[in-house]
């Protein structure tokens, strides 16, 4: 019993540490990154002894300590408790996800099986919307209690944004559940690893494509990064619902929308790229389709199954960080015209098509 | 196991908070909230003995429930900002009689 | 307090507390917050019950739709004036609230308890047994509560709708 729940205790403070840690090193990638596209520099001043580290003491240093040294300003007319509690209700949901997200498949410790999962429940994929609709309220309340127009311009518009990408993002994953046949993310990643005709794994993005399109374009939406980051539009509506934060809560803000990327790389991972699946790689070894059998020890197979979804979780994020430097924004009006009147019909077309596909091949 | 009466007794207190809240708040955003709060309290209910009944129609009651709760918060508030519109005031007790 | 007991006690305690401030707090955006933290104790509720499925649900629709609309209207209509003095009915209206309280929980907690229930299995409340149910006993009552929604989206649209 004990030991049960120190295991439990044990993952999600890997869980936790992974998905914190990818938070802060997307902020440098961010930077960084961003000047390498933009082809500049980037942030180079701050070292130490001389050692500048290619940007990583001034995002990962320096400017930490910055946000939280600086002085915690609460609108005098503001709501106080509820300017403090926004940041925290944004932060919450994009680490919460991640109690559903399996990274890897067993480990076999003498004869205890762990389950490589924080939590496995029989509801996995809607546990992950009703979180990420729970996200909707750190806008809501910050925008509100910053007792300006600006931000609450900036937090309605978002809002709206998060709720009707919310809808698209939903039918979208229909149709993922109809062809796994099962709401569990760990079930849905164990059923990836079959075969298509002998040699193709039934990874999620060659079964819906659509699917994924809608998916990503769903998903960033959500986390209201450009090109739908009007809501914290930076130059047309001053810094939108966060602009009345300052120090340790706008780094809350800021860092929750790093998880917030993390979590949506996680997702689309789990959901359509096998998530910790490695092709032709069973609990016990490799098992190509052209006869080859390479056995390996299940530690082995487990820890390759982990380094595997690390790496098509940071693929995403940095996908979702470069698309931020290369496309412009949406217009508010154009972001609810895709929403709604293109992605919420295409949704329920990859739904039916879906089901014709499904009957038609048994 | 907790006792089926534990959970009665707290399903009707948060009944009754709700009542109360309607009776004496006078503001419609408010009441409607309460309204809202009666239903979970029934919910609640609902639940409750599909699980000491065994039988799973509680939890699909409390769908249609909570379906029918969205449709009804949703027309109401269209109706709250229309009233608002009109009469600037969200005071029930301003709008007792029909012309005025 | 038996241990099954103590989560109980504490999730209803804060129920009730959340409760109470949904209905005595002057400020809305307050009442409305607490209100989303009372719907979210009440899914913890459901979950505990073994309805899983009812209970993510609720956290899906009611704490994150329904809510989210209410606060959205409390903002964008921003009712400046704090709402009046109770009138002198509100003595009234609270006894005779409490005595319904008194007269459900009596005829509640009156009648014989069904015998304890036996333990459930993992498929109870899960969305397979939500499916079945909804799919083939209660078919008709789905697709009418579908069409009630539409009629409510479309009511929702022509009532709030600005005069051009």
């Amino acid at each position: 019993m004990i030991v049960d729940i120190g295991i439990i205790a044990l993952k999600a403070f890997l869980v936790l540490f992974m998905v914190l840690n990818l938070a802060g090193i997307l902020g440098w990638v961010e930077r960084k990154g961003s000047a390498l596209i933009q082809d500049r520099i980037g942030a180079n001043r701050a070292s130490i002894f001389g050692f500048a580290g290619m940007g990583l003491v001034n995002t990962l240093i320096a400017d930490p300590l910055k946000f939280l040294t600086k002085e915690d300003f609460i609108p005098p007319a503001g709501d106080k408790f509820l300017h403090t509690l926004a940041p925290c209700m944004a932060f919450f949901p994009a680490l919460v996800t991640f109690a559903v997200i399996p990274f890897g498949d067993v480990l076999v410790i003498g004869d205890r099986v762990i389950n490589l999962q924080v939590a496995n429940i029989n509801v996995g994929i809607l546990y992950i919307f009703a979180m990420a609709s729970l996200g909707v309220y750190g806008i809501v309340i910050g925008a509100w209690a910053s007792n300006n127009k600006f931000s609450l311009l900036g937090g309605v518009r978002g809002s709206a944004q998060m709720i009707s990408y919310e809808v698209a993002m939903g039918l979208s994953v229909i149709g993922i559940l109809m062809v796994y046949g099962t709401l569990e993310l760990q079930e849905i990643a164990r059923a990836q690893g079959e075969l298509l005709w002998g040699w193709l794994p039934r990874w999620g993005v060659f079964l819906q494509p659509l699917a994924f399109l809608l998916f990503f374009v769903a998903a960033v939406a959500e986390t209201k990064r450009i090109p739908f980051d009007l809501p914290e539009g930076e130059s047309e509506l001053v810094a939108g619902y966060h602009v009345e934060y300052s120090g340790g809560k706008f780094l809350m803000f800021f860092a929750g929308e790093f998880a917030e990327i993390v979590t949506a790389a996680g997702l689309i991972t789990t959901l359509f790229f096998g998530g910790w699946q490695v092709p032709y790689l069973m609990r016990d070894g490799f098992h190509f389709p052209w006869g080859g059998v390479r056995l390996m020890h299940q530690w082995a197979v487990a820890l390759l199954q982990v380094v595997a979804f690390t790496v098509k979780v940071v693929f995403f994020c940095w996908l979702q960080i470069s698309l931020r430097w290369t496309v412009p924004r949406f217009r508010y009006d154009q972001v609810m015209r895709l929403g709604w009147k293109m992605m919420l019909p295409l949704a329920l077309l990859n739904v039916a098509i879906t089901a014709i596909v499904i009957i038609a091949v048994q | 196991m907790v006792p089926l009466n534990h959970y009665l007794i707290l399903s009707a207190i948060v009944f009754t908070i709700g009542v109360i809240g309607v009776l004496i708040r006078r503001n419609l955003i408010v009441i409607l909230m309460s309204i809202e709060l009666m239903l979970n309290a029934v919910n609640l209910t609902f639940i409750v003995f599909s699980r000491f009944l065994g039988s799973m129609e509680g939890q699909v009651i409390v769908f249609f429930v909570m379906a029918v709760a969205a449709a009804e918060a949703v027309v109401g508030l269209a109706i709250i900002i229309a009233i608002f519109r009109h009469r600037q005031t969200l005071d029930p007790s301003e709008m007792q009689f029909l012309k005025w | 307090m038996a241990p099954p007991l103590i989560p109980f006690f504490v999730l209803a305690f804060l129920l009730v507390i959340t409760s109470l401030m949904v209905v005595f707090q002057r400020n809305v955006v307050h009442s409305a917050l607490s209100l989303v933290a009372a719907l979210f104790l009440i899914a913890l509720f459901f979950i505990m019950l073994h309805a899983p499925m009812v209970g993510v649900l609720q956290i899906l629709i009611y704490a994150g739709a329904i809510m989210v609309l209410f606060l959205f209207v409390i903002m964008l209509l921003n009712p400046a004036a704090l709402e009046q003095r109770r009138g002198v009915w509100w003595w009234f209206g609270t006894v005779a609230a409490l005595i319904l309280g008194g007269l459900l929980v009596a005829v509640m907690t009156g009648t014989e308890p069904p015998p304890d229930p036996a333990a459930a299995t993992a498929l109870f409340g899960s969305p397979e047994m939500l499916a079945k149910s909804l799919f083939t006993d209660f078919v008709l009552p789905f697709e009418i509560a579908s069409i009630l929604l539409l009629v409510a989206i479309v009511g929702a649209v022509v009532l709030a709708k600005r005069e051009p």
